[in-house]
């Protein structure tokens, strides 16, 4: 017997295959990617009972039309997403996020757009049909990388299924939606090369997404932060959330397909209990950078972890 | 030498060497880099993600979850730097590389006032070392170029630039892995791979530390090796 899958009608603007990223091959220029944000992705893989480390489909703005054409699946979408669900005689399901729900042969999924938010996640039950390139499922546009010969989802592609699903039940969990514009930083290491001035303004005016981000970076504008030391450094490897200041001094956050080395002198780096919160934001929304010290982000993280835990402690059976 | 510890975001540790360029300090660089990875290979050090060397400092990242700054920290006051080794495993390669392909040699042979035939020679009389690999998949960046060719990089950088272009600035050498934008001075094109998506066990045709000498090969050549 062949696998369910899904025909592409409408790929969407950035649909990709991602998970918890590719590693140990930085030094060879790969980027880890994988999800933009991590505790919707988990949260996901959780909801219809998969593994962590399976592999999602991540869109961003407007997500995939997609038919199931043969099978039976359990889906699932997080975020916080506009979508429909076209059942075969035309009834309409207005969709909730963190909620599975069960499609039959000739369904579809219309995922309309992200709501206040870039990224999205579908999985479904089982996971998709799709072969690791070292460890993982992880797409690196950018340099062809992983599945789909590397390349974002098309119009027409297939989207196979691993399973067909064999659980009767659904299920729901609860997720407040965070809109905070406070982002947390730790120093950088070359902060002491700017100017007080632009430290303070740094810390204190607000920074605006313009509509040069995407996965590998976000570009912001606002005030000038003035460079007194060298507006250009030996390349080094780049870790994720650094905040470049090249000589323009207007700040560039390096995001999760970062390249993997660079030359710019880096002010902060983003906390990682503050980066999925990061990653969401779209541009024309305004950020502001507040300082704390590595102890602290180290403790942040762990409750960002225990948040996550117990989002999925919660999931509940629905009908 | 390693001369300062210290973490970048809540995730990274950089271990630096020192401010210059050459082949010394990237060395340690290289060792220490070599070191870590055995280690992680081992399961010694549970938790490291990523470890990125470049000219003169190392980059280590991690799961946060699993280890921390402090732990790496103290794993690295324990190294014992003069037990390390380098020569072990260094590669020398030879790269094709057809100059046919050239964008830039009329220019470089005006600006440096030197034939285009010896800009070759001394091209292909070099021994490049390879400082580091990144920005993206496979790319090398390679040194020490003879000072007779240094060059600045173009004024208006180009917007495409096929894959296997072999450019240069300054003491440095490059090849292009993937079609690209680029301000680097294109002297030819070489057919290898830098990187393959197909090959899943080592994908990275190029390390950091191994050694590079181009060889010259002609267009029949360059279109046999391309279809391979």
């Amino acid at each position: 017997m062949s696998n369910s899958f899904f025909e592409v009608l409408r790929a969407g603007i950035n649909t990709t295959y991602q998970d918890k990223g590719r590693f140990h091959m930085q030094h060879l220029g790969v980027a880890p990617g994988g999800c933009m944000d991590l505790r919707a992705f988990l949260i996901a893989n959780a909801l219809v009972g998969n593994n962590s480390e399976d592999g999602v489909l991540e869109f961003a703005y407007q997500g995939p039309l997609l038919k199931l054409v043969k099978g039976k699946t359990k889906i699932v979408i997080t975020g916080n997403v506009l979508f429909q669900i076209i059942k075969t005689n035309n009834e309409i399901i207005n969709g909730e996020c963190n909620k599975s729900y069960d499609l039959n042969e000739g369904d579809q999924i219309d995922i309309l757009a992200t709501k206040k938010s870039a990224y999205g996640y579908l999985t479904v039950e089982g996971g998709f049909d799709v072969k690791p390139f070292c460890n993982s499922v992880s797409t690196l546009a950018r340099a062809h990388i992983g599945p789909n010969n590397g390349e974002k989802i098309k119009i027409k592609d297939k989207i196979i299924i691993k399973r067909n699903s064999s659980n009767k039940k659904n299920f729901k969990t609860k997720v407040l939606i965070k809109d905070r514009n406070i982002i947390r930083v730790l120093e950088g290491p070359q902060f002491d090369y700017f100017s007080k001035e632009g430290q303070k303004d740094f810390f204190s005016k607000d920074y605006k997404i313009t509509n040069l981000t995407d996965r590998m970076g976000m570009r912001l504008e606002g005030t000038t932060i003035k460079n007194t030391v060298n507006t250009n450094i030996r390349s080094e490897g780049i870790t994720k959330g650094a905040i470049q200041v090249p000589a323009d001094g207007q700040p560039i956050i390096l995001l999760t397909d970062y390249p993997t080395i660079g030359g710019y002198p880096k002010i902060a780096n983003v906390i990682s209990a503050d980066y999925y919160l990061l990653a969401q934001k779209i541009p024309g929304e305004k950020i502001l950078f507040k300082k704390v010290e590595l102890h602290k982000a180290e403790q942040l993280y762990k409750e960002h972890l225990n948040s996550i835990s117990e989002i999925i402690k919660n999931i509940k059976e629905t009908n | 030498m390693l001369k300062k510890i210290s973490n970048i975001g809540d995730c990274g540790i950089v271990c630096d060497f020192g401010d210059e360029v050459n082949q010394k300090i990237n060395e340690g660089v290289i060792k220490l880099f070599h070191y870590v990875r055995q280690q992680v290979s081992k399961g010694n050090l549970k938790g490291i993600l990523n470890y990125t060397p470049s000219y003169n400092k190392l980059i280590i990242n991690f799961d946060l979850e699993k280890i921390n700054s402090s732990k790496i920290i103290d794993f690295l006051k324990s190294v014992n730097f003069s037990q390390l080794n380098f020569s072990q495993n260094k590669k020398k390669w030879t790269i094709p590389i057809c100059y046919d392909f050239e964008m830039d040699l009329e220019n470089m042979s005006k600006t440096l006032k030197i034939d285009r035939e010896e800009i070759k020679n001394i091209h292909l009389n070099t021994t490049f070392f390879i400082y580091m690999v990144g920005f993206i998949p496979g790319h090398p960046f390679m040194g020490d170029l003879d000072s007779k060719l240094f060059l600045n990089r173009l004024k208006t950088p180009r917007v495409k630039i096929p894959p296997g272009s072999v450019g240069i600035v300054e003491k440095f050498c490059n090849i292009y892995p993937y079609e690209s934008p680029g301000g680097w001075n294109i002297i030819g094109r070489t057919p290898i791979k830098l990187f393959n998506t197909k090959d899943n066990s080592n994908p990275c045709l190029l390390s950091s530390g191994d050694s590079v000498k181009f060889k010259s090969i002609s267009k029949k050549e360059f279109k046999n090796l391309n279809n391979e």
